[in-house]
């Protein structure tokens, strides 16, 4: 029995971390701007695809794969911080989040069409292992989210509080005018927000491709549990 | 939501340019409402079955004489009603219920459709279901196996799956035979998600073995579409049931495959209820490591030549999918339907459901392994039957039980990866 709860309470740890990571995009817009991107959960998804499309024509599995989603979804970060957020911004609340909510299902269905509608899954690669620890099962998938997970977090912690850009962002998150008189555009720094934070849930996404499966309704399921930990923690 | 109103936009607008044309060059069209999961976590099986309606709507709508027995197929069109076309109108149910009475709804109130077809989850059949008998309109279910559904009193819903009770008596049979050989079947473990078909389904095996004498050891719930299953694993692992019978959709059956794997947990006997595990995508994505996982079906390829093995090859060519046993259920169930209206010679509410109630299908005319199609008064097809099919290599299942429909015999214990 306590054999059960020990291997429970290391998955749930586990598992934590995970959500951490692919909670700390969310936090960081939200935090930042006050937008909640109920696109959120689709990121995610978005990133477990271009980790799937890279082994699967590539190979190289999360070694190559993260770094690419991570890159793939900054940039997608941004272009829709410029082609969107931007302007619902100025807007109510309701267009935030009719635009945002709008952004997912362009996103969701956009994977649909030229996915379709299969279950896929990461063949195995080389952490799609899992080892023992004095009996307890530990999944290589899920620690090493949960160890990128834990450096992500401490990053942007870092990269929040100890560097210029970091100050220059949380000026702008106090005071987007004042900020401006100080020289601090705010729109660049929106945009660097939008693209670490879309990153980071790329990272996510690739990382939990290797434990999960992938269908583009995933972020759905996932998109949740992300809402859930940002508001309770 | 602008998605849905764009495509729903797109929808009239080819719908109004069909009428236009239908006018002159076809004389009449039926059409039939057909209430499927497209989007949501079982967004796959809609994606075939609407695929496999398309085979079925072109073996109706044209001629195919090499199908035989099979009704329907020799003519093009409808001959009781002049030689009309069937066409079905696609809706999406989104997985949810109360998506799905919307949907039966305008369906009935706005297309118009002469019958309803739908809608894959147990949950989504209750509801919209409803709306058709409220309304006054025929409502064929093939694929939902809730017992409740058929108890319900109603006048208008016709199923010609087999159900909860009839697999909960497979099942204890099959175990029977297991131990008969040797296996061990005695504490027996249900897992189920929290939905319609979950919980009834497992409410239903759960009686059929008490009533042997043999009450279920273990009751393992878990929410529909899962993110994590460790603890329902790890709680299995602990109480070391000789059996589990797994009762999921597609998305958390695959979630407890690669968790299963990832705990280092295989019982000896996995028994699953259709569902998830008969997706094709299942297999694909996570077949390799549930081999000798024992599936439920009335499905069987046959020799080549033979009806059932021309329909696969024809829903190969437009799915890419090898035929399953859910579109195979579905098929069939749209097979039925078309049959009736073609003998009610009229799109009449009452002369289909008066010629639904006359049906009466031998297995020669059916593609489907039932020992026929025929209504009782609660609308449950009572020639329905099935068969145990096992994923011995990972890759495809084969009948193991009963023995006289066996292609290969069970194998023991269960392998997983």
């Amino acid at each position: 029995m306590s054999f059960v709860l020990v291997q429970v309470i290391v998955g749930g740890l586990l598992l934590g971390a995970v959500y951490a990571l692919f909670s700390s995009g969310l936090t960081l817009v939200w935090g930042m701007m006050n937008i909640v991107n109920f696109a959120h959960g689709d990121f995610v998804m978005l990133g477990m695809y271009v980790a799937y499309v890279v082994y699967t024509l590539m190979g190289g599995g999360p070694l190559l794969g993260a770094p690419l989603a991570t890159q793939e979804l900054a940039t997608l970060g941004v272009v829709v911080y410029f082609a969107l957020i931007r302007d619902i911004m100025k807007g109510p609340m309701l267009a935030q989040i009719l635009g945002t909510f709008g952004l997912a299902l362009l996103l969701r269905y956009s994977v649909f069409w030229w996915f379709g509608a299969n279950f896929l899954s990461m063949p195995q690669n080389i952490v799609g292992g899992t080892f023992a620890v004095a009996g307890l099962r530990i999944e290589a998938s899920r620690l090493l989210a949960g160890v990128v997970a834990l450096l992500v977090t401490l990053g942007l912690h870092l990269l929040l509080t100890r560097t210029s850009l970091g100050s220059r962002m949380l000026a702008v998150a106090e005071d987007a005018t004042a900020a401006q008189l100080m020289g601090i555009r705010p729109d660049t720094m929106q945009a660097i927000a939008w693209a670490i934070a879309a990153g980071a849930t790329g990272l996510a996404g690739a990382l939990i491709a290797n434990f999960f499966y992938i269908v583009p309704t995933v972020g759905e399921t996932l998109g949740i549990v992300a809402f859930v930990s940002v508001s309770a923690g | 939501m602008t998605l849905k109103h764009v495509s729903g936009l797109l929808c009239a607008a080819a719908m109004s340019f069909g009428l236009a044309s239908g006018a002159q060059a076809q004389d009449k069209v039926v059409k039939i409402g057909a209430i499927l999961p497209m989007s949501g976590g079982t967004a796959s099986i809609g994606a075939h079955a609407k695929a496999a309606l398309e085979v079925a709507m072109d073996i109706i709508n044209n001629a195919h004489p090499e199908l035989g027995n099979l009704p329907l197929a020799k003519n093009a069109g409808l001959a009781g009603l002049g030689g009309a076309r069937i066409e079905v109108v696609f809706a999406d149910n989104q997985g949810n219920p109360a998506t799905g009475q919307n949907q039966a709804l305008r369906l009935i109130t706005e297309d118009k459709v002469a019958a309803v077809f739908g809608s894959y989850q147990s949950g989504v059949t209750l509801t919209s279901s409803a709306i058709a008998e409220k309304y006054g309109i025929p409502f064929l279910n093939s694929e939902s196996v809730a017992a409740n559904l058929t108890e319900r009193g109603f006048k208008w819903f016709f199923r010609t799956t087999p159900i909860a009770t009839d697999f909960a008596k497979i099942y204890t049979d099959f175990l029977a035979d297991m131990k008969a050989t040797g296996a061990k079947t005695d504490a027996i473990a249900l897992v189920h998600d929290n939905t319609e078909y979950g919980t009834s389904v497992a409410n239903t095996i759960s009686t059929a073995f008490k009533d042997k004498g043999q009450p279920i050891a273990l009751d393992v719930a878990y929410p529909v579409n899962a993110t994590d299953v460790q603890g329902q694993v790890l709680q299995l692992k602990d109480k070391k049931p000789d059996v589990i019978i797994m009762i999921s959709y597609t998305s958390d059956a695959i979630l407890f495959a690669k968790t299963m794997q990832s705990l280092d947990y295989k019982p000896a006997i996995l028994l699953a209820d259709d569902a998830g595990y008969s997706d094709p995508s299942f297999i694909k994505a996570v077949g390799k490591i549930s081999q000798g996982v024992f599936n439920r079906s009335s499905w069987a390829v046959g020799p080549s030549g033979s009806p059932s093995a021309i329909i696969a090859d024809m829903y190969k060519k437009k799915s890419g999918e090898e035929m399953d046993d859910t579109v195979g259920r579905q098929m069939q169930g749209f097979f039925v339907l078309a049959d009736a209206i073609d003998r009610a010679g009229s799109t009449d509410p009452a002369k289909i459901q008066a010629a639904l109630k006359a049906t009466d299908l031998k297995p020669e005319q059916l593609m489907m392994g039932y020992k026929g199609v025929k209504f009782d008064d609660k609308g449950q097809n009572v020639l329905a039957s099935g068969l145990i099919i096992q994923l011995q290599d990972g890759e495809n299942y084969v009948s193991v039980w009963p023995k006289a429909n066996a292609e290969k015999a069970p194998t023991l214990p269960y392998r997983g990866w």
